[in-house]
């Protein structure tokens, strides 16, 4: 099998970065690039992964300087083509800034960045990052943000259902979608949604910190499994 | 020439404004009963090297909507200063 590369972004203030290579390289036959925001190469990368943290401090809003980096030039061509583009916690915020993703991610509705260990459901498991899950499966996955918060208008929140975009929602123990379980406020419970052509995914949630036992969790592990596999077309 | 765009960006009044809450919360608590609502946003100042308010008026008009603000959560507004 030939080797299957993935790019991870480095923004300055990227702080999944390290996270992210971690959890691609203990897949075996795949590698980790790290990407330099100011460059404008993806070095032929295979898929390309927006880390968590706060590029740029978060000024102005969360990712909106980010999107501008040089290097987004590239991944959004790059996700134009209908490559994959997997986007976690301020990558998702980047990803719905630059465009390649619906909505708006606010402030959590209780104020407080929460950072604590998530249940959220697989709602939609036919896309290239989530078929290696079953429909409905609930998973455990840790989250850190302040703003998290899922936001967009009726009407486009009503397509994203329609075309089946929502891929996580947060649930609780039972996997119902509940207020309750919905602890920072997201339209629809929405923890995660794919664009429509199917090739760039944002969620909150973080994989990365839930692929090995000893994290806690590996639940967050076949979001990989099912990318790699497609990349490499098994 | 060049004019000071004075710029206030807001959110959108369906969106739920937590800082702004919590702000009037605690001025309630101080005992400003009559504070109905408090809502929070941004005030940037930008100047922009143009001749004409026209021109200054697009740029300030494409910054806002390309970078200054997100459409899908907020709005803005602005005012043109002349400088000399």
């Amino acid at each position: 099998m030939a080797d299957v590369t993935v790019g991870i972004v480095v923004f300055p203030g990227s702080n999944c970065d390290h996270d992210t290579e971690y959890a691609v390289a203990s897949f075996p036959g795949v590698k980790p690039v790290m990407l330099w925001h100011n460059d404008h190469d993806l070095k032929g990368c295979d898929a390309i992964m927006l880390p968590g943290g706060f590029s740029y401090g978060d000024y102005l809003r969360c990712g909106s300087i980010a999107r501008f980096s040089p290097i987004m030039r590239e991944v959004i061509e790059f996700a134009r083509k209908g490559r994959p583009v997997l986007g976690i916690c301020n990558g998702f915020q980047v990803l719905v800034e630059s465009g390649l993703l619906e909505g708006a991610l606010i402030r959590n509705t209780g104020k407080k960045f929460i950072c604590r260990q998530a249940t959220i459901k697989v709602v939609n498991n036919t896309t290239i990052f989530t078929d290696a899950y079953r429909k409905d499966e609930v998973l455990r996955v840790p989250v850190a943000h302040g703003e998290g918060n899922y936001y967009a208008s009726p009407e486009t929140i009503e397509n994203l259902e329609a075309h089946d975009q929502v891929v996580f929602r947060y649930v609780d123990d039972e996997g119902n979608a509940t207020e309750a379980a919905n602890f920072n406020g997201s339209m629809g419970n929405i923890a995660g949604i794919v664009n429509r052509q199917g090739n760039v995914l944002g969620l909150m949630p973080h994989p990365e910190r839930a692929s090995e036992k000893s994290l806690g969790s590996e639940d967050g592990r076949r979001l990989f499994e099912s990318l790699f596999r497609h990349v490499t077309g098994v | 020439m060049a004019y000071k765009a004075k710029i206030r960006v807001t959110l959108r009044p369906s969106i739920l404004d937590v800082q702004g809450k919590a702000a009037q919360h605690a001025l309630e608590n101080l005992g400003y009963t009559t504070v109905e609502s408090v809502r929070i946003g941004k005030y940037m100042e930008v100047n922009i090297g143009e001749n004409t308010a026209e021109e200054a008026g697009r740029v300030c008009t494409e910054i806002c909507q390309k970078l200054l603000s997100n459409p899908v959560m907020e709005d803005f507004t602005f005012e043109l200063e002349p400088l000399n």
